[in-house]
C-alpha cells in the first residue's frame, strides 16, 4: 500500500510532534542517577518502517530540532543531524516491510530489529561523533565515549518500543485476502 | 497547560522583525559562532546578544527556567570534556604551560584552561540569542519563516503541523498516562528497567494509535481542500521584508563573514594566543 504525498506530509508533522513530546515529557528513570531513557527513537523507528526514509529522517530532523528550541541550548546540530540518519536508515526497510497490512512476523521482527541496531551504530557510533569533532573540536574519546552509552541506550529501547509498537499496530490492520467469500 | 515554546507577546524592535529575517539571522550567527574559536570574536558576540536581549524587552525572570537547564547542560559538557581529556588543549594549540597538577592524569594546562574558557563562550554567545528567537517569534509565523528562507512549502507545513499537535497531544500522553496508572501500571524506579519500558509501552501504544487515527483524519481534510496542488501557498502569516529585517540579515551576514575571515587570519579554527609569547 503506498502513502499518498499528504499523507506522508502529516504523519511527518504528527510524528515530529510525537517524537517531541516522547523526548520532552516522557522521562523513564535509569539505573544511572540523574539519566532518564529515551523512548523517542522506538517511536520513530515505528514512523520510519510506515512511512519511509525521507518521513523518518525529516520525523528525526524536526522532533529532535524542536526538543533542543525548546530547551534553548541552542540546536545540537551533530546530534539533530544524527537522528534523521537513524530514521532515513530504519525507513530503508519501509519497503521490505508490511506493517501496514497487518503483517509482522518472528522473520520481520528480526529484519526489523537487525536493521535498527545497525542504524544506530551508524548514527550514534559514527555520525554523531564525527560532526561532534568537525563541528564544535570536542575531544575524541569523550564524544565516542557519548556516542556508546547513548547508542546502547537507544538500541535497547527501540529494540523493546519499537517492536512492540509495530506488533501492535500491525494487528489492528485488516490483513491483505483476510476476506473470504462464503460458500 | 504551559506552553513549551515560551513566545512572549511583547512590543519590541526585535518582536517586529519578521520571523524569516530573525530565522536567518539566526542560522547565520549560529553558524559564525561554531566555525571560529577565535577568543577575541566569542567575546564579542554575548556582549552583543546580551544588548539584543535588553532591546527585546524580556526580563531575565521570564527565561530563568530555561536557563537553568543550560548552565547545567554547560556545566556538565565541561566535566565530560575534562574528565576524558585533560590534555585536549595542549593538542589542540601545540604548547604546554603545566599550572598544577590533580594527582596522576589530571594535569591543568593553561591551554585546556583556554579551551574551556572557550567552550563557555561558545554557550554564552549562542544560548542568548535562541532563547531571543524562541521568545520573540510567533510559533505559526516560524513556519511561513522556514517557507521564505527556501524550505519546500509541504516540509515547512509539516513543522507548523507539529507545532500545532504538539500541545493537543501532550494532553492526550497525560490523560492515558494517568488512566493507565489508575489501573496500576507502574513506572517508577521501583520497577524492573524491562518492566518499566513494557509500562512506557502500555501508554505510548493507545496515543500512537490514537495519532494514525489522527493523520488519517488531518490528511483526508487537507486532501479534500486541495492541499498539495499548486507548487506555490501563501501563509497568513507570512509578512514581507522591511528595511530593518534587511539591515537585520545583513548584520548577520557580516557576522558569519567576519568569522570565516577571522579562520582565513588566524591559519585554522584557533587563536592561539601561545605561540605569539
Amino acid at each position: 500500500m503506498k502513502n499518498s504525498p499528504v499523507k506522508t506530509i502529516v504523519a511527518i508533522g504528527i510524528g515530529a510532534a510525537l517524537f517531541f513530546v516522547l523526548g520532552r515529557f516522557v522521562a523513564i528513570p535509569s539505573p544511572v542517577p540523574n539519566t532518564n531513557i529515551s523512548t523517542q527513537y522506538g517511536l520513530l523507528a515505528f514512523m520510519a518502517v510506515l512511512f519511509g526514509p525521507v518521513a523518518g529522517a525529516l520525523i528525526g530532523l524536526i522532533g529532535h530540532a524542536l526538543i533542543d528550541f525548546s530547551y534553548g541550548w541552542g540546536i545540537w546540530w551533530s546530534w539533530v543531524i544524527a537522528s534523521a540518519c537513524f530514521g532515513a536508515l530504519v525507513g530503508l526497510i519501509s519497503s521490505r516491510l508490511r506493517v501496514a497490512e497487518g503483517e509482522f512476523g518472528a522473520k520481520d521482527i528480526v529484519t526489523f530489529n537487525v536493521c535498527q541496531i545497525i542504524a544506530h551504530v551508524i548514527a550514534w557510533g559514527l555520525i554523531a561523533p564525527v560532526l561532534d569533532i568537525l563541528m564544535y573540536a570536542e575531544p575524541a574519546n569523550k564524544v565516542f565515549m557519548q556516542g556508546l552509552v547513548g547508542g546502547i541506550a537507544n538500541i535497547v529501547t527501540t529494540a523493546i518500543i519499537g517492536t512492540i509498537l509495530c506488533i501492535a499496530y500491525a494487528a489492528t490492520r485488516p490483513k491483505a485476502g483476510s476476506l473470504r467469500k462464503e460458500g | 497547560m504551559r506552553n513549551v515554546f515560551n513566545y512572549i507577546d511583547r512590543k519590541s524592535p526585535i518582536h517586529e522583525l519578521t520571523g524569516a529575517a530573525k530565522l536567518v539571522c539566526l542560522l547565520l550567527w549560529s553558524f559564525a559562532a561554531m566555525a571560529t574559536y577565535d577568543t577575541r570574536f566569542l567575546l564579542v558576540l554575548p556582549v552583543i546578544s546580551l544588548a539584543l536581549f535588553f532591546a527585546s524587552g524580556i526580563r531575565l525572570r521570564d527565561v530563568s527556567f530555561v536557563l537553568g537547564f543550560t548552565v547545567v547542560f554547560m556545566v556538565l559538557n565541561n566535566v565530560l570534556v575534562f574528565v576524558f581529556a585533560p590534555q585536549h588543549g595542549v593538542s589542540l594549540y601545540g604548547t604546554k604551560h603545566v599550572l598544577f597538577s590533580l594527582g596522576g592524569y589530571f594535569v591543568v594546562t593553561a591551554e585546556q584552561l583556554f579551551y574551556h574558557l572557550n567552550l563557555v563562550l561558545k554557550y554564552l554567545s549562542t544560548i542568548p540569542i535562541v532563547l531571543l528567537f524562541v521568545c520573540t517569534t510567533n510559533p505559526s509565523e516560524f513556519a511561513a519563516s522556514l517557507n521564505r528562507i527556501g524550505v519546500k512549502y509541504t516540509v515547512a507545513y509539516a513543522v507548523s503541523l507539529a507545532l500545532r499537535y504538539i500541545p493537543d497531544i501532550q494532553r492526550e500522553y497525560h490523560e492515558i498516562s494517568q488512566a493507565q496508572q489508575a489501573r496500576g501500571i507502574e513506572m517508577s524506579k521501583k520497577q524492573t528497567l524491562v518492566k518499566r519500558l513494557k509500562s512506557a509501552a502500555a501508554i505510548l501504544i493507545p496515543l500512537i494509535m490514537s495519532s494514525m487515527d489522527r493523520i488519517e483524519v488531518i490528511s483526508n481534510a487537507m486532501e479534500l481542500r486541495g492541499f498539495g496542488k499548486n507548487k506555490k501557498r501563501t501563509w497568513y502569516m507570512g509578512r514581507p521584508f522591511k528595511a530593518a529585517d534587511i539591515a537585520a540579515m545583513a548584520f548577520g551576514a557580516a557576522l558569519a563573514v567576519t568569522a570565516l575571515v577571522l579562520n582565513r587570519v588566524n591559519g585554522g579554527r584557533f587563536w592561539n594566543p601561545f605561540l605569539a609569547g
